[in-house]
């Protein structure tokens, strides 16, 4: 084993020059679309690798990248794909970096071995499977990052999607658009009844409007959130039934008995300034007068 | 007399002083003659059925020793786990702190007094 | 699945329960579980905890760190009782049933608020319960 592993350090120790040139030239050739930074960036990134290439395979085994003496080569490895997967890179431009060495170090292991075809088979293949361990590594790396990037954005709008509003001193509303899974009724449960903390409110309003199918599952998960808001000591009200939910609730055998239901928000915001001891009334003409009367009153004096 | 008596939980109890709470608090309300009790759980970072349960019983016998019973203070991350463990308390009255508790202890025996003058001690 | 450390707490008493609740809330917190993520399974821990006391006669709890082979961590627990055993499991998970002074809740209410739940047991020989929640 000693034998081609020696030889891949030795050339490389040898024709480094040489290798790198050939490797930035096949990588341009590859990635054709990049601006002269893109360019200049990846040449650094590629004499790096080299350098960590170099030293890492004079300590030893090619065949266990895991290893410590790897460590560097692994760093820049998945710093690298992270990068390019952050920027909107494709899996196949990410792998290229790697895989265009091959070509290159093939390149240069012919010229170097071209008398012993024997030594010269064992040394591709050793290097083959060397350079292919790397690109799954790279391809792994790339994997992680999309899927931590992927994580984070349905993260971010399991939160967007679920603001609690203040519509009145003690009254919250929901607004609930799209459809309620089990993860999503936790996040919308803790928003609520933290503002419920917050605000001190005494009534919250669950609006269904922008709710698109109400089966079984999600009028479940409605209904405990109502329970919820319940032990808060918070009354809820669901509102925004539209007919064709309201009929499927009823086909369901969906129970909502002990909720106060509404058809609109508008009608639920009412019921709740009215319970809380408010009254509405309507402004226009006769209270422009009062305050007419009052100023000319204060006028006078 | 007739006033409210107001007991905030203060440990995670073991089973058998959750009992000994639900015996003294009845007494308690006897003795008092209280017309209300106001359970404080803030402090509580977990109720499970078999808390859950007692204050269920809490509730209960006030009711027939002619009392209201409030449960106030629940922390958003317990009424959650309640909720998914499938036991949403109902029938207990609750209200998020000690001063809101004590409102709608306040209407509620108005309500059942008809308007009724409540004096309030603790 | 991997396990990354395990420790076990003996329940015996209505004390033991209140012990078997603090140290599952340690490792999840250890774990930087969420507080509700945290509430939901010491919850279940109490639930099985009285459980293991009240129908088995007392037992252990194995209380584990494990993490997936994608990485993510989880606290597995395992509840054991060497008491009669359960003879109808599927009666038995089911809500309201009781034999005991409990709500009958227990095993329902702790499956719903874990991720993965077994449940081994014989008549005779005892239960093993087991639960696990990701973080």
């Amino acid at each position: 084993m000693s034998g081609p592993k020696s030889k891949l350090a030795e050339i490389l120790a040898k024709r480094e020059g040489d290798i790198t040139s050939a490797w930035l030239e096949l990588q341009a050739k590859d990635l054709k679309a990049l601006s002269a930074s893109e360019q200049m960036d990846t040449a650094r990134k590629s004499r790096q690798f080299m350098d960590a290439l170099k030293s890492a395979s004079r300590e030893g085994n090619l065949e266990d990248i895991a290893a410590v003496h790897w460590n560097p080569v692994r760093e820049l490895l998945s710093d690298l794909s992270a990068g390019r997967a952050k920027a909107g890179y494709s899996p196949v431009e990410t792998a290229s970096f790697v895989f265009s060495l091959k070509q290159a170090l093939f390149n240069i292991l012919r010229e170097e071995i071209a008398n012993d075809p024997a030594a010269l088979a064992d040394a591709v293949w050793q290097t083959t499977l060397f350079i292919d361990k790397l690109g799954l590594f790279t391809m792994e790396a790339f994997q992680k990052t999309r899927e931590d990037v992927i994580s984070r954005q349905q993260q971010e709008l399991l939160e967007l999607s679920t603001p609690v509003v203040r519509l009145w001193e003690n009254v919250l509303a929901l607004p609930l658009i799209g459809t309620l899974d089990s993860s999503r009724t936790q996040i919308v449960m803790q928003n609520l009844l933290d503002a419920i903390v917050a605000t001190r409110s005494d009534y919250a309003i669950i609006d269904i409007t922008g709710v698109p199918v109400v089966d079984t599952l999600v009028a479940q998960h409605l209904l405990k959130t109502v329970a919820a808001a319940r032990l808060m000591g918070a009354d809820c009200m669901i509102s925004g039934i539209r007919p064709q939910i309201a009929q499927t609730i009823i086909h369901l055998g969906v129970d909502l008995t002990g909720v106060i239901t509404k058809a609109t928000l508008a009608d639920a915001f009412a019921l709740a300034i009215r319970r809380s001891g408010f009254a509405v009334t309507k402004g226009g003409k006769e209270a422009k007068e009062t305050n007419e009367e009052k100023r000319s009153a204060a006028g006078a004096i | 007399m007739g006033g409210f008596l107001l007991v905030t939980i203060q440990v995670d109890m073991h089973d058998r002083l959750a009992l000994t709470l639900q015996d003294d608090l009845t007494s308690m309300v006897v003795r008092h003659r209280a017309r209300g009790v106001l359970i404080d759980i803030s402090a509580l970072e977990m109720v499970d059925s078999f808390i859950g349960r007692m204050l269920g019983t809490i509730a209960s016998m006030a009711t027939l020793l002619d009392a209201i019973t409030v449960v106030v203070g629940m922390q958003p991350s317990v009424a959650i786990t309640l909720v998914e463990l499938g036991l949403p308390l109902k029938g207990i009255r609750t209200a998020l702190d000690v001063e809101k508790g004590m409102a709608a202890l306040q209407t509620a025996l108005a309500e059942n007094e008809d308007g009724g003058d409540e004096a309030h001690q603790q | 699945m991997k396990l990354i450390s395990s420790e076990s707490v003996p329940v015996r008493t209505p004390e033991d329960i209140v012990a078997v609740r603090q140290a599952v809330r340690r490792k999840a917190v250890k774990l930087g579980f969420g507080l509700v993520d945290q509430t939901k399974v010491v919850t279940a821990s109490s639930e099985l905890a009285r459980n293991t006391l009240d129908y088995g006669g007392g037992g252990i709890v194995q209380l584990e760190i494990v993490e997936s082979e994608r990485s993510k961590s989880g606290l597995r627990l395992i509840f054991e009782d060497r008491g009669p055993g359960i003879p109808d499991i599927d009666l038995a998970l089911s809500d309201g049933y009781t034999t005991g002074a409990g709500m009958g809740l227990g095993l329902g209410g702790a499956k719903r608020l874990s991720h993965e739940f077994e449940i081994w047991s014989k008549p005779g020989e005892g239960t093993r319960v087991s639960i696990l929640r990701w973080k």
